[in-house]
């Protein structure tokens, strides 16, 4: 009895530890500054939607919140494409080939971005991709690919290989069996990589940092970060910005939490 | 292939059922070409770049650099307390963060280890801050810890503990802590996740069993939950260490840009390097940055192999 009591008080505490910082930040983006110092913890008072009209039209969040979409699907699509194709690829090249592509492109999970963005800007630089929308693209797929492929390849090589024989006696060629067999029965690491892949762009700030430099190319993290700058102590406006930009992956997050949790943990479990 | 010869030499019908298995389309050879293609152009070769560059005095847009050797390397470290105080942050930031999150995890996925809709809700709950993004987790901390409005604080005085109120990020003895439970906050929801799969696949028998021995609830927790929950903690520490040696973002946001000296780690350092267009420099400290990473990765590795042996 007193075991399971204290289990539930941990529990609690850790609980309001996750809990109270976010439920103060979606109170506080409704408030006056005055009435968020006066006490951070009381609920609003009245629904005051002006925090977030003056994020939207001041603050360029309403640009930076289409550029993220835009590079965000964009950057998920590409790389599902071009990572499954490569999954199916390395879980059917027989014997030692198969591995060693795979494990050249796996590799790349292991580097991380401190050791190759030097060169990467100077590259982009050179193809004019700095400051645009397709430069921030191209890089998300890049560093994406070795975890996508990983995921992806590591669910199709445990698919059963009779099935491609099968459709290989039926005369289905590897592009058909790729679209009709390999695609559909990969289903379910092809939505954890879709939502790991989603939470990776929507929040992405390094490369933007990097690439980005004039005000209409931002995106939503960089939008925030200068915004931080701007309004140094303007918490109200800081909140709704939290709150505005976090709507679509936590909107995501309730109705596909089960991807979420797999994505992710299949992203982090790596050699 | 010495392998594969012998099995053929050996059986005859099993090497054609081999060899037809064995045939593919060479089509199969194309799909992973988009792929291989950007990955080599756009990530292999950039990585090889970076060592180029490290020994080079380039700023990045000049035509012309001198190769200057390991200069770069002697300059970081014995001449640069930026670096080395850089270097120094991030250890710190790192052991905390490591020991805070696999022990705050694991206690968590011990409680939260059965299946009730309680127990659904609160995992979900706890990794719920995993999905947002670091700006955001960085505005939302400096909140918390604002040493005149802030949740603690604000908390303390209604509690009557004024006495324990900090300026917590504002202090740069204690800056880089306050940093770690930030990172603890943000992450341990996975390695709960990661946790509780290892301990779902110890089965209930040895618990009843030892149960049954009269062994209590610790004994039960060092002979079975410990020694059985080892791989699950290999993943845990291997991946907290290279994570929080890597941290970036989070610190970027919830200290500006660029971060006060007592919160910059390496990942900050070489970016700042960077951004004053000190390319070759920055590189080399890049180099610098994944040599310790590998040296960091093998120790950990031996470390938890010799964990493992002793049980």
């Amino acid at each position: 009895m007193a075991g399971r009591l204290s289990r539930g008080v941990v529990l609690a505490i850790y609980a309001a530890i996750i809990a109270i910082p976010l439920f103060v930040v979606f109170f506080g983006s409704f408030k006056t500054t005055a009435e968020i110092f006066e006490n951070s913890f009381a609920p609003p008072t009245s629904l005051n939607l002006s925090n977030y009209s003056e994020v939207l039209t001041g603050g360029n969040l309403g640009v930076a919140f289409l550029n993220s979409a835009i590079i965000t699907v964009s950057s998920v699509t590409i790389t599902l494409f071009i990572g499954s194709l490569a999954a199916y690829g390395v879980s059917r090249i027989p014997g030692w080939k198969g591995w060693l592509i795979f494990g050249f492109i796996v590799l790349g999970m292991s580097v991380p971005a401190q050791a190759n963005m030097i060169p990467q800007f100077v590259q982009f630089n050179q193809l004019g991709l700095l400051n645009s929308q397709l430069g921030l693209i191209l890089i998300n797929i890049v560093v994406t690919l070795p975890v996508s492929v990983f995921i992806m390849g590591g669910f199709m090589r445990t698919l059963p290989h009779e099935l491609y024989e099968a459709a290989d006696i039926d005369g289905s060629g590897p592009w058909r069996t790729y679209w009709s067999i390999a695609m559909p029965l990969s289903a379910p690491s092809i939505a954890a990589t879709a939502t790991f892949l989603f939470v990776m762009h929507w929040n992405e700030l390094l490369y933007p940092l990097l690439f980005i430099s004039t005000e209409d190319k931002l995106t939503l993290p960089l939008a925030l970060l200068r915004f931080q700058g701007e309004y140094l102590t303007n918490y109200p406006l800081l909140f709704a910005g939290v709150v505005l930009s976090s709507i679509p992956i936590v909107i995501a997050y309730v109705f596909l939490q089960r991807y979420f949790v797999a994505g992710m943990t299949s992203g982090a479990v790596k050699g | 292939m010495s392998e594969t010869t012998a099995i053929v030499t050996r059986d005859a019908p099993r090497r054609r059922a081999k060899r037809s298995s064995r045939h593919v389309s060479p089509l199969l050879y194309l799909f992973p070409i988009p792929a291989l293609v950007l990955y080599t152009v756009f990530f292999v070769i950039p990585t090889l770049q970076t060592f180029q560059y490290s020994v080079t005095n380039w700023d990045g847009y000049s035509p012309e650099f001198d190769y200057v050797g390991i200069d770069n390397f002697v300059r970081a470290i014995a001449g640069d307390a930026l670096f080395t105080n850089a270097l120094g942050n991030n250890m710190r930031f790192m052991v905390v963060v490591v020991i805070g999150q696999t022990a705050v995890a694991l206690i968590m996925a011990i409680l939260l280890v059965k299946n009730t809709k309680t127990t659904i809700f609160l995992r979900a709950l706890y990794f719920f801050p995993t999905i947002l993004s670091s700006v955001s987790v960085g505005f939302i901390w400096k909140f918390v810890y604002d040493p005149n409005f802030g949740v603690i604080n604000s908390s303390l005085d209604a509690l009557g503990m004024p006495g324990l109120k900090s300026s917590f990020l504002g202090d740069p003895a204690q800056a880089i802590y306050w940093l770690a439970v930030t990172q603890i906050w943000f992450h341990a929801g996975m390695m709960i996740v990661i946790f509780v799969a290892g301990l779902q696949a110890i089965p209930a028998e040895f618990y009843e069993a030892a149960e049954v021995d009269g062994a209590g609830p610790w004994r039960r927790f060092t002979s079975i939950t410990w020694p059985l929950i080892a791989p699950a903690m290999s993943i845990v520490v291997a991946y907290t260490t290279i994570q929080s040696f890597k941290a970036f973002d989070v610190v970027l946001s919830i200290s500006g840009n660029p971060p006060s000296a007592s919160l910059d780690i390496l990942s900050t350092r070489i970016y700042s390097t960077f951004a004053n267009s000190q390319f070759g420099y920055a590189a080399t400290q890049s180099v610098l940055f994944i040599i310790f990473i590998l040296v960091i990765t093998f120790v950990i590795r031996r470390f938890l192999r010799l964990v493992q042996r002793g049980e």
